[in-house]
């Protein structure tokens, strides 16, 4: 029998603790959608989509209301398009994207993403039309995210990607100067992308999924600061129990909303995503989690420990709650979408370089990090070599988001607003990576023994 | 379908009979209630079972909100799960 106890905290965590599902994100098989005519291809890729997730929305708000928990978002993730668009004939795939936005504004979600390639080993045409696109796709639609996988485990960094991915950035931020470069706030660099991510930007359906899927990604980092508080001067062992226990609740409510729409929807339970996903909202930050276990702020020394302790605790909890885990799995660490993040950065207790050692530890990578538009293409590129090799090298996934917002420099704030937040500009290291990104080339995938 | 209401305001006259009406109305049976009064304010959880009732959550959620913003009280409907799934295992 459920107790009083037991309603009266599930509502605290809800209400008080701002704990919700952060995404449902349906997973859609581009596959069958192929052709060699540009427009028909379209169409088929706008009729599949608006006739699988027609009834996404409004499942995902019934299941809210019924439950009383919030979800935040309703999301679409497609085949990745360098794929399934290759053989049409086309020199650009913007209008592939502009169709994506169309059917994600006609069903109702908030992003769509999957105007993706995988190139770590290399490209083929379809991959390089898909980059070369990418900017222009970004600054033609709202909700269209795009994602890149240049590195892997298995097969190394493919250094020449790296590069144009610099470039890439550079180009979507001035194609989106207007809006404070929000282009780049849409585009994922990945080593060992998650092919079951229902994460933005950097959700796309891997070829091996099933025709239809639903992944669910949940939150709740304030409701494990929240059970943190009453915590004062415990050890470690008893942190980390305590976070357990509290990943295990919330993990069981996304797996609760994750087979509801399932099975009112009619397509399969692909995976709950274990992330504890901040947002700016005071009372709803990973940053502060790490402080509340004792940093006078985040970004301390001592601070990459924390969010190991708290990045394992999260999975050990959350794997017994679910059938079955995927996705980036973790604790994220974005800049602007986290409310002590900023704060950190703010004070500077935060840096770029404190950032990529937490990446080591955590689940995703240098997210959401905005920067001064003087930066180079070959420091972004030499900024993404290194977290992909943090990836490559400790077979983890690792991504980077950064924002060289034009004409903004280092004391400046930038503004994106809803989820995405705002962001003080990061400073970043002066001196050059031009030469060593020039090399291009592949640097080889990792030995897995001798692991020192 | 068991769902538990929570009732969360001011104390006036009423309360309890304004959400058991909406409940019986609609055919649906209460199991359990546990009500008390804390400082002037009214608290409430109740359990209940909607098997025989035809009304689909959401309008019965719908009723129940209205009223309360009708008598100055919060009430919150939520189906059973959520709580069985965070508290058992």
């Amino acid at each position: 029998m459920i107790t009083i106890e037991d309603i009266l905290e599930t509502n605290q965590m809800i209400t008080v603790n701002k704990l919700d599902v952060r995404t449902i994100t349906m997973g859609i098989s581009l596959r069958d959608c192929a052709h060699p005519n540009l427009r028909d291809f379209c169409r088929n890729v706008y009729d599949k989509i608006t006739r699988t997730a027609e009834f996404l929305v409004k499942t995902g708000e019934e299941i809210e209301s019924e439950y009383g928990v919030p979800i935040i978002n309703k999301r679409i993730s497609v085949t990745p398009i360098a794929i399934v668009a290759e053989s049409c004939k086309a020199e650009s795939y913007v209008p592939i994207a502009e169709t994506l936005d169309r059917a994600a504004k006609e069903v109702g979600v908030n992003f769509i993403g999957g105007f993706s390639a995988l190139v770590e080993k290399g490209y083929t045409s379809g991959d390089r039309i898909l980059i070369e696109s990418i900017p222009q796709a970004l600054a033609a639609t709202d909700l269209v995210c795009s994602s890149i996988n240049l590195a892997s485990t298995k097969a190394g960094i493919n250094m020449d990607c790296v590069r144009e991915m610099g470039e890439v950035i550079k180009r979507t931020a001035e194609l989106t100067r207007d809006k404070q470069a929000i282009g780049c706030a849409k585009l994922v660099v990945f080593a060992n992308a998650p092919q079951d991510n229902p994460f933005m930007a950097g959700a796309f359906h891997g070829v091996s999924e099933p025709d239809t899927v639903i992944n669910v990604g949940v939150s709740g980092p304030g409701v494990v600061k929240h059970a943190l508080e009453d915590m004062k001067g415990a050890n470690f062992t008893e942190i980390a129990e305590t976070i357990k226990k509290t990943a295990f609740k919330i993990t069981r409510v996304g797996q609760l909303v994750a087979q509801e729409a399932s099975r009112r929807l009619g397509v399969p339970f692909g995976i709950i995503d274990l992330s504890l996903a901040p947002t700016p909202a005071v009372g709803d930050s990973v940053a502060r989690i790490l402080e509340e276990m004792g940093l006078e702020a985040c970004g301390a020394p001592g601070t990459t420990a924390a969010l190991a302790l708290l990045n394992d605790a999260v999975k050990k909890g959350g794997l017994m709650a679910s059938s079955h885990v995927g996705g980036l799995s973790g604790a994220f660490i974005p800049v602007s979408e986290d409310e002590g993040m900023i704060a950190a950065v703010k004070r500077g207790s935060l840096s770029i370089e404190k950032l990529e050692a937490m990446t080591c530890v955590c689940s995703v990578g240098l997210d959401m990090i905005a920067v001064s538009g003087d930066v180079s293409a070959s420091t972004l590129s030499g900024i993404i070599a290194d977290e992909a090799a943090i990836g490559v090298v400790n077979n983890k996934t690792t991504a980077v988001r950064l924002i060289p917002v034009p004409g903004a420099k280092v004391g400046d704030i930038v503004e994106y607003g809803g989820l995405l937040g705002y962001c003080p500009i990061v400073p970043v290291n002066k001196f050059s990576s031009e030469a060593f990104i020039a090399r291009g080339g592949r640097i080889p995938a990792p030995v897995r023994s001798l692991t020192n | 379908m068991k769902l538990i209401v929570t009732v969360v305001g001011k104390d006036r006259v009423g309360i309890i009979a304004a959400v058991t009406k909406i409940l019986a109305d609609n055919n649906v049976n209460i199991l359990s209630i546990n009500q008390n009064i804390l400082n002037g304010f009214f608290n409430m959880i109740l359990f209940a079972e909607a098997g025989e009732s035809k009304i689909r959550l959401v309008d019965l959620q719908q009723k129940l909100r209205e009223q309360g913003e009708a008598i100055g009280v919060e009430i919150k409907t939520q189906h059973q799960d959520i709580f069985d799934v965070m508290h058992k295992i």
